[in-house]
């Protein structure tokens, strides 16, 4: 079910703008695996590139290659869609459709597979997948109130929520914590932990306890200047890269000193 | 902070208060005309309703009177909304969602430019150019759609009925619909439209779970704006149609109600004494009548707007 993530070589940009440069990595599957590394160096980027979210920015294009399990992500013949629909995404910024109910949220992606779902199914996978989310306690008496009547924690959960109703092979996640109280945030880790034994998951975030709470593997990404591409610096398991990177720039960023 | 004070309340600072009194400047101003606009038609319009015979072109009161002209103004601007907003939803949202950058440009220059052709250049267009060419559509729709009340024919042999001005009404309320539609659609957040895309939506599903329901209230106001543009047209309804005091749903024969603006644009003219008041009165209703269809948007608009998106 979950799915093994092949990169090499990977050019992002904007425009004529160069983000991101050279990255080549494997993502093993049923893994955590943790983005780190100062703003602005493209990690948001990178981890966009990887369900093919990138490309929807107007301009924006990537080279190189990616083979999800023996498949060509950036193949002709694969359909972006498709991509999507089995890499779920949760974004920096929390977005639940304002124009929707809490409910419509949860089961919104599930509607794009199965027109048609029982009533009791959908009652189901919602409060499953708000309960794995940690919201359920918060808005079970209030389902039918628009997704946006929730606080900006609550309503990234509920983008959680939403992301894994539809039960994706990998999930990326994009700083999901960076709005969140302690108290969510540890049952999003908790979630986490209980996810990867199903799933691929790729987490960005700027908390390295965080980092190495979750994950298997962490991956390093630095600027050198300003203007110039981000770059993957090293990669390795996350007790090694916490104790003892190979980079210098790796050590400087986790112990604080810049970034 | 020289602004400071020690007065309880806060301190207002000068461009706050000279930006509140000129827009409340602006808001009394805009009650003060449409209070004038009310007290004319109401003071010149009263003797009107309570007018006799003599001046009601033989009708028994003024509200056998003025039925048929309501009737065919509501009929002639349903007929134009019905047809032009789909039309213009398509259009604003090819320009806004499907259409490559330069082509979507051009479009939106032309959409705009057709929003400034005066009305009486429609007129004439549908008079010479549309009625004939809408001629051989229109008897096939008597043909094969002649069980609908409106399309019973026998269909009028120059075209300058119903249909024709119904349809003139909707390419000119077009432009307007079109433009506010696609500056909504424009403004459709980046955030939840990516939202939709990453759960796996296609482009149309994508549209429909956001640029849609997002941009449901303006869609509503958009139409009521081409809906408020189409119930006062005078002058291309009064070039296209010979209206008569009538109530049809019939749209291709040669009677067909008449609208109250191309009533009082053909009869002022001629009119004198009481006539005249009964004209206005009939203004008035008109008035009465867009003022309903744009509280009713409102309403409309209003009862969802927890869900709009704009909290
Ligand atoms: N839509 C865009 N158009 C143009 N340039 C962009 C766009 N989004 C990001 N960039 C640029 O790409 C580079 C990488 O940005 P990205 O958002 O991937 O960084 P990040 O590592 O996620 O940073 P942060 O930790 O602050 O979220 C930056 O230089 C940024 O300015
Ligand atoms: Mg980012």
């Amino acid at each position: 079910m979950a799915k093994s993530i092949d990169v090499s070589d990977l050019n992002i940009y904007y425009g004529d703008f160069l983000a991101v440069e050279g990255v080549t990595i494997p993502i093993a599957a049923k893994s955590v695996t943790a983005f780190i590394g100062p703003s602005g160096c493209g990690k948001s980027s990178f981890l966009r590139s990887l369900n093919r979210m990138h490309e929807v920015i107007p301009g924006a294009r990537v080279e190189g290659k990616i083979i999800i399990d023996g498949n060509d992500l950036y193949g002709a013949g694969t359909d972006p869609v498709a991509v999507r629909r089995e890499i779920g995404m949760v974004f920096q910024r929390p977005n639940p459709f304002p124009t929707m109910s809490i409910y419509e949220n949860v089961i919104a992606g599930m509607r794009l597979n199965a027109k048609r779902m029982k009533k009791s199914e959908a009652d189901d996978a919602v409060e499953k997948s708000l309960r794995s989310a940690n919201l359920w306690a918060e808005v079970e008496d209030r389902l039918r109130r628009p997704g946006s009547s929730l606080s900006g924690g609550q309503q990234q959960r509920l983008c959680i929520a939403r992301a894994i109703a539809v039960e994706p092979q990998v999930l990326l996640m994009d700083e999901p914590c960076s709005a969140l109280d302690p108290i969510s945030t540890s049952a999003i880790e908790d979630l986490i932990h209980d996810l990867q034994h199903d799933y691929t998951i790729v987490i960005v975030t700027h908390n390295m306890q965080q980092a190495a709470r979750v994950s298997e593997t962490t991956a390093f990404f630095n600027l050198s200047a300003v203007g110039e591409p981000g770059r993957l610096v090293e990669y390795g398991s996350t007790t090694k890269i916490f104790s003892n990177p190979d980079n210098e720039s790796t050590e400087a960023y986790i112990s604080g000193r810049f970034g | 902070m020289a602004t400071r004070t020690r007065s309880e309340h806060p301190p207002v600072r000068r461009g706050d208060r000279i930006f509140s009194a000129t827009a409340l400047g602006a808001g009394i101003l805009i009650l003060l005309i449409l209070a004038g606009v009310a007290i004319f038609l109401l003071v010149q319009g009263v003797p009107g309703i309570t007018a006799g015979r003599g001046s009601l072109s033989g009708r028994d009161s003024f509200w056998a009177y003025v039925g048929p002209f309501a009737f065919g103004t509501v009929f002639a601007s349903i007929i134009a909304l019905v047809v032009a907003v789909p039309i213009a939803v398509g259009i604003a949202l090819f320009i806004s969602h499907y259409a490559p950058r330069r082509v979507a440009l051009a479009l939106g220059y032309i959409v705009d430019l057709l929003a400034a052709v005066p009305s009486v250049v429609f007129g004439v267009w549908g008079i010479t150019v549309l009625s004939p060419a809408l001629v051989p559509i229109m008897q096939w729709l008597e043909d094969n759609a002649g069980f609908l009340p409106f399309f019973e024919g026998p269909t009028l042999t120059s075209g300058r009925n119903m249909f024709t001005a119904g349809l003139v009404l909707a390419v000119m309320i077009l432009p307007i619909i079109t433009a506010i539609c696609r500056e909504v659609f424009l403004q459709t957040p980046r955030l939840h439209e990516e939202a939709a895309l990453a759960l796996g939506a296609t482009r149309w599903e994508m549209i429909r779970m956001t640029v849609f329901p997002y941009g449901r209230s303006g869609i509503v106001s958009a139409s009521m704006l081409g809906l408020g543009r189409a119930l006062g047209e005078t002058l291309a309804v009064a070039l296209v149609l010979s209206g008569s005091a009538i109530y049809t749903f019939n749209t291709l024969a040669a009677e067909n109600s008449g609208t109250i603006a191309a009533n009082i644009a053909l009869q002022f003219p001629e009119a004198s004494g009481t006539a005249v008041n009964v004209l206005i009165a009939t203004g008035l209703i008109l008035f009465v009548i867009t003022f309903a269809v744009n509280y009713t948007a409102r309403k409309i608009v209003d009862r969802r707007s927890e869900f709009s998106g704009a909290n």
